[in-house]
């Protein structure tokens, strides 16, 4: 038994030694090594950073992994300085870019918020931002309420009591739906604000995505709102909104690209409800952010270099074109333009990082 | 020995002291008692005022309910494997099988009531959204069933036979044996059992959350929505930071004492019981 013991411990051990020991060369024109990186943060995009991050591995060969632990948690770790960027779906707002370094955000890809609907008799449900505000604070709470009616003239709508769904955990998802109420509903901003929890004063509350969208099948009559990665790909029947030039739009990938609109150059910007033309109204983007300076906590110029070349990976055609393999949205070409010339300004050290 | 005997109550300071710590910001800003008794629970940036009432409501609603629906179903059942079959076949099945209850992980009864009990409430008319704090406490009283059955049952097997043989000898039927022999001596032995049965219920997270509904206002009737100490905890610390995430750690510290006094009254009262 001994004599097969030995040399079985010595092939471990040779084996440890030699994948610790190789050093590898990235394959992305630098010349550098492959490093390990880290992010944290949204849980919305995290099956298209899973695709898009396993895809990057295999091609450039450094690790990349990411936790979804949301945003709130992936700013924290960025200004831990443990991870090397961090998702998040609610852009920094200037009192938060004040406490930290000076940051860069890259828009990686989009989505949406999509109302859904439990309704057994009814086929297709046009909504308005007035009336989704109102039926969310309980002043719309019968299902065949008139201006429910004036939307759907020819649906047959119950006269039942509307149930409402929220999120009961903090998340980008209520942040956007509520972003997008406070535009379009005056007393809503008054009274409930935008944010990651808000105080809904009727209906009842579930964890995620899944927790929301289990209400919603499970109960007739009950309308909530949903990532709509998470709807299209589970097929929960979904509301038409109206947007701000009057048409009746149906989310999908196109529309959703469709609302962009005109960026900011650090992109930091609330595409909800968009103006332009046949733009899905409750659209949002989503983004990655570091630290504009990359040398801190002791990290590599390798470790830098890695994470421009995975943020230029991510915003290549041919990624945003897979966007929609995972039911997000593509970037507009606009948005992809002003972020490859965000990451020139990145340095370490005081040098640009991009040559 | 000496070390792990050393190690557990200094890890259990520690616990308590880094709980204080980070629940002292919310507790400066709002006033203890203020804190305890507010049911505001604003998180609207600017207007921010937390408070503990709804949820120590709630936890307090759900923990009694789930206790008054246990106690018809674990104390017949305690008497049937600790008197009435005791050491028979049947009863060992049966306690068996309640053990069995013990060991469910917590998000399978979640997903149990979520899935099938919330239908069944709604067509009876039971709750109005299905979810709310008397499906909660429905779930949670199958729950503790276990922990209250099996030990009543032991306190109950404890009754020395001599008392019952005395009571039987005097011509008194099983049922008056139970009233007036076997309750009184293994009362406050199933009383602590109940107690320790509550403490369960007190932490429950996974099963209420997915129950429960969680809304943050004040509860009115049992029919409706509701939240628990340790549900708006588990919800809502993912993004919290500043203010509130301090006040849901207040929250966790005063959910810890809560349980530390009510477990500890039950210690109490097993140590009473096991001396009479």
């Amino acid at each position: 038994m001994k004599k097969i013991y030995l040399p079985i411990m010595a092939a471990f051990a040779a084996l440890t030694i030699t994948s610790c020991g190789g050093q590898q060369v990235a394959n992305d024109g630098t010349g550098r090594e492959t490093v390990e990186m880290s992010g944290a943060g949204a849980t919305f995009p995290l099956p298209f950073y899973t695709m898009t991050f396993e895809s990057y591995s295999g091609q450039v060969g450094d690790k990349v992994s990411y936790g979804g632990i949301g945003s709130g948690g992936g700013i924290r770790n960025l200004k831990d300085e443990i991870v090397d960027f961090a998702g998040t779906d609610a852009f920094l707002t200037d009192e938060e870019m004040k406490e930290m370094n000076p940051v860069v955000h890259v828009p990686t890809c989009m989505g949406a918020v999509v109302i859904a609907y439990n309704l057994p008799e009814v086929e297709e449900l046009n909504l308005s931002g007035d009336v989704i505000a109102d039926i969310f604070c309980g002043k719309i709470s019968k299902w065949d309420d008139p201006r429910l009616k004036e939307l759907n003239p020819g649906a047959a709508l119950p006269a039942k009591d509307i149930i409402q769904a929220y999120r009961s955990d903090g998340s980008g998802t209520t942040f956007i739906f509520t972003d997008y109420l406070s535009k379009v509903s005056e007393s809503w901003k008054n009274t409930y604000g935008s944010g990651k929890t808000v105080d809904f004063p009727v209906g009842q509350a579930a964890k995620g995505n899944p927790g929301v969208a289990g209400i919603i099948a499970q109960t007739p009559y009950s309308i909530g709102y949903i990532g709509s990665e998470y709807a299209f790909a589970q097929k929960i029947p979904y509301a038409n909104v109206r947007n701000q030039r009057g048409e009746m739009v149906t989310p999908s990938a196109e529309s959703i690209s469709a609302s962009a609109g005109e960026i900011p150059q650090d992109t930091r910007c609330s595409i909800t409800n968009a103006d332009a033309p046949g733009a899905y109204p409750i659209s949002c983007f989503t983004w990655l952010v570091f630290y504009k300076e990359q040398n801190y906590g002791g990290r590599s110029l390798s470790q830098a270099q890695a994470t421009l070349s995975l943020m230029k990976y991510i915003l290549s055609d041919s990624i945003q074109q897979t966007t929609a393999t995972v039911n997000y949205a593509p970037l507009p070409k606009q948005a992809v333009e002003i972020s490859l010339a965000n990451l020139k300004q990145v340095t370490y050290d005081g040098q640009p990082v991009l040559k | 020995m000496l070390l792990s005997a050393i190690l557990i109550p200094v890890i259990c300071c520690g616990i308590i002291y880094s709980l204080s710590y980070d629940a002292s910001p919310a507790f400066g800003h709002f006033g203890f008692w203020n804190f305890i008794f507010s049911d505001d629970w604003v998180t609207t940036s600017g207007k921010e005022s937390y408070g503990a009432l709804p949820f120590i409501t709630g936890t307090l609603l759900t923990t009694l309910l789930a206790l008054l629906i246990c106690i018809p179903f674990s104390l017949p059942v305690a008497l049937f494997t600790g008197e009435y079959f005791r050491g028979k076949k049947i009863a060992t099945v049966l306690s068996t099988i309640v053990d069995l209850l013990a060991g469910i992980p917590s998000i399978i009864y979640g997903l149990w009531g979520f899935y099938a009990l919330r239908g069944i409430f709604m067509h009876l008319n039971l709750s109005p959204q299905g979810s709310g704090i008397l499906t909660a406490a429905f779930v949670l009283a199958i729950m503790i069933v276990p922990y209250a059955a099996s030990l009543s049952s032991e306190f109950i097997k404890m009754v020395p036979s001599d008392l019952k043989e005395g009571a039987y000898g005097l011509g008194a039927t099983r049922a008056e044996v139970i009233r007036r022999v076997i309750f009184p001596t293994a009362g406050s032995g199933i009383f602590s059992a109940y107690i320790l049965a509550i403490g369960r219920a007190l932490g429950e997270t996974m099963t209420v959350t997915m129950l429960i509904g969680n809304t943050n206002q004040m509860p009115d009737t049992l029919r409706t929505t509701g939240n628990t100490m340790a549900s708006i905890i588990a919800n809502q610390f993912g993004e919290a930071d500043g203010l509130k995430l301090s006040s849901l750690i207040a929250i966790g510290l005063l959910l810890f004492l809560i349980t530390a006094i009510i477990n500890m009254i039950g210690k109490i009262l097993i140590r009473r019981a096991q001396h009479v």
